[in-house]
């Protein structure tokens, strides 16, 4: 198991360092000198020279990559053209969103697809399972970009005066805040400290900060505003889910433990959850670490149509305002933490099958 | 074949004379026993109707502004159709009109046109580069299949919208620059599928007899080996243009594919998204058309697979 891991891991760094590559070569492709691409307005012939000795522009495209990836490896991804602060502390104060939003989609897509994957498969060809198919066939094929605007008119205005009503943009209904933990638990820190923006991190996911400190009230209003976005980026990962668990249910359950253990008369709860589940979820579980790529990629589009404060969002006003630090800065940490939870993914294998030996 | 011989008739040994059937006849005979291939075929017929004859369906130009064309013509107005009880002395739009005073309709017919331009191109210029780099890369072996294949996983390393964006916003929004970014993070799906069936491919006896009667490498290649890929690609292709429609499409919602007036359907959506509430049909009908456009190759790619690929029964 450890020599797997750290061979995994082995691995991921020429990945990882295509990654660097990739954005490195991307800022370099855009049309123009990257002091004004990278400046934008403030670019004077004084400043623009300055900026090159700075970042190392004068010197050879190889230098200036080793400039790069020491940037990259001391947090350095450059500074915000609009914003005018540094790319890293925009991330540590997004990235809880978009995870938040990410890890909700997932969890319902999961809560949904899984239990209807298995109905499907234990009542085949009933109309519960021609619905489940036909119903995830059509949610695979969804643009989430209009469920997304759907679902906002659907339950924001048509249901405006009934209890299904949900807000359509935001994270909190003005006038709530969401005191952060470290607040509510008097501890004193010094915000700028590493310790302190890990702990701000982990307090700008709401509903994790206002469950562990019991803010109802936040919690509610915070669980509110995330359900559509949920919805609507969770719905495609929820049609894949279901159509697999379906599928890896009708072949576990064709086999002979199955049949044994029906013989010896156990009842049909216990045989379906303990024997043939177990046993299915596995291809599942892949399936939903592959979900995590549409999970991102989604979130672009959601965070846009919901006015989410997270990477998506930013992602989108940086490229209509040509900023070009935060898309740079923001697709290498993204890929970053795609590239990490797929290796986590990977490894869980052998936990949750004990014949997998690495 | 079984068959189950009556006390009556005498028992055949051999059985009445039939063509011999051929692998793709008999995938043709699987493929139109499935009820969701059937479907996703007729969605596709009816796409492609619509895009060969959109000049004779659509009752407007596309890209016309009516305002001052038309009488009392109200923007964003929702759609009025004679026979659903709108007063016959108004002209007839059967979407509605959308924000700068053009038939809804028309424009989501033209549409069809554009997206099945995109999905087609889009998905060619990925299986040209993948095609090449697979069979490289399964053929050659050695270094060349190790940089080939380790480029293409740092390609996967990226979320897939994300890295289509990050290239189209380098490389300036467009029609063209969009479908060029989708069509670059899909090459490694099609290189991965040529590369596994070469690899299988090539220790296969009738490959070897081949090269015993002193064929080269590149005939090798595309006369005995990439044959045998074509299954597992076309149903990556179908279902990659479904993909490529829907990935252009977000491109566009994002203001990085195909700029207004063009009548593209995610640029549509994009155009009246902050109208949703007050006009909802405009945003409506544009994602209906990509809904059902993906779903028409989703459920053709999954027949395909079904019909050509006898090992996979899901």
């Amino acid at each position: 198991m450890l020599r797997y891991t750290i061979r995994r891991l082995i691995v991921a760094v020429p990945v990882l360092f295509g990654v660097l590559a990739v954005t490195f070569v991307l800022v370099r492709l855009i049309p123009g000198d990257p002091c004004t691409a990278q400046l934008g307005e403030k670019a004077t012939e004084a400043i623009c020279a300055r900026f090159n000795a700075e970042k190392g522009l004068d010197k050879p495209i190889l230098v200036q990559f080793g400039i790069y990836i020491r940037d990259v490896f001391q947090g350095d991804l450059g500074t915000s053209i609009r914003f005018n602060r540094p790319v890293t502390q925009l991330i540590a104060e997004r990235l809880p969103v978009t995870l938040e939003l990410g890890f909700f989609a997932l969890l319902l897509a999961c809560i949904v697809g899984v239990p209807l994957g298995i109905i499907a498969a234990l009542r085949r060809n009933s109309a519960i399972d021609v619905a489940t198919m036909v119903g995830s066939n059509i949610g695979v094929s969804m643009p989430v970009f209009w469920l997304g605007l759907m679902l906002a008119y659907v339950f924001a205005l048509l249901l405006k005066d009934t209890p299904f009503h949900l807000p359509p943009s935001g994270r909190l209904t003005a006038g709530v805040t969401s005191v952060p933990f470290y607040v509510v638990w008097g501890w004193n820190i010094d915000p700028k400290s590493g310790f302190g923006q890990v702990l701000q991190f982990l307090a700008n996911m709401y509903l994790f900060n206002s469950l562990i400190t019991f803010q109802w009230e936040v919690f509610r209003d915070a669980l509110r505003h995330l359900i559509l976005p949920a919805m609507a980026l969770g719905t495609i990962p929820m049609a894949i889910i279901a159509r697999m668990t379906r599928s890896s249910m009708l072949e576990v359950l064709g086999r002979d433990y199955v049949r044994t253990a029906r013989a010896k008369g156990l009842a049909d709860f216990v045989v379906t959850i303990r024997h043939a589940l177990r046993n299915a979820l596995l291809p599942v579980v892949t399936i939903i670490g592959l979900q995590l790529g549409t999970i991102f990629s989604g979130a672009v589009l959601t965070e846009t149509i919901f006015n989410l404060a997270g990477v998506g969002r930013i992602l989108y006003d940086a490229i209509s305002t040509r900023d070009y630090p935060i898309i740079q800065g923001f697709t290498l940490a993204i890929a970053f933490s795609y590239v990490m939870i797929n290796l986590l993914v990977d490894l869980s294998y052998g936990f949750l099958d004990p014949r997998i030996r690495y | 074949m079984s068959s189950t011989p009556t006390v009556s008739r005498p028992v055949t040994l051999i059985a009445p004379m039939r063509p011999a059937e051929g692998p793709w006849r008999r995938a043709w005979r699987q493929f139109i026993r499935q009820r969701s291939a059937i479907i996703g075929m007729a969605i596709i017929g009816v796409l492609v109707f619509t895009a060969v004859f959109a000049p004779w369906i659509a009752p407007y130009d596309p890209i016309e502004v009516l305002l001052g064309k038309e009488e009392g013509i109200q923007k964003r107005s929702g759609p009025c159709i004679h026979l659903l009880g709108c007063p016959p002395d108004r002209p007839q739009h059967l979407m509605g009109v959308d924000g700068n005073f053009r038939d809804l309709f028309s424009r989501v017919i033209y549409g069809a046109r554009l997206s099945l331009f995109i999905g087609f191109v889009t998905v060619s210029i990925s299986v040209a580069i993948g095609v090449l780099l697979g069979a490289v890369a399964g053929f050659v072996g050695g270094w060349v299949d190790n940089l080939i294949m380790r480029v293409l996983d740092v390609v996967l390393a990226f979320p897939f919208l994300l890295l289509a964006i990050a290239i189209v916003s380098v490389l300036g929004p467009g029609l063209l620059n969009a479908m060029l970014g989708i069509a670059i993070v899909s090459i490694p799906a099609y290189a991965r599928v040529i590369r596994a069936s070469v690899l299988s491919a090539r220790e296969e006896e009738y490959v070897l007899a081949a090269r015993t009667i002193g064929l080269g490498p590149l005939a090798i290649l595309s006369r005995h080996v990439l044959p045998n890929a074509i299954s597992p690609l076309i149903v990556q292709a179908t279902l990659g243009i479904g993909t490529a429609i829907i990935e252009v499409a977000a491109l566009s919602f994002l203001g990085l594919g195909a700029q207004p007036p063009t009548p593209e359907w995610g640029s549509m959506l994009s155009a009246e998204r902050n109208q949703v509430f007050t006009a909802p049909h405009l945003v409506f009908f544009p994602g209906l058309a990509i809904m059902l456009t993906v779903l028409g190759f989703n459920l053709l790619g999954d027949g395909l697979r079904d019909a050509l690929d006898p090992r996979l029964k899901l």
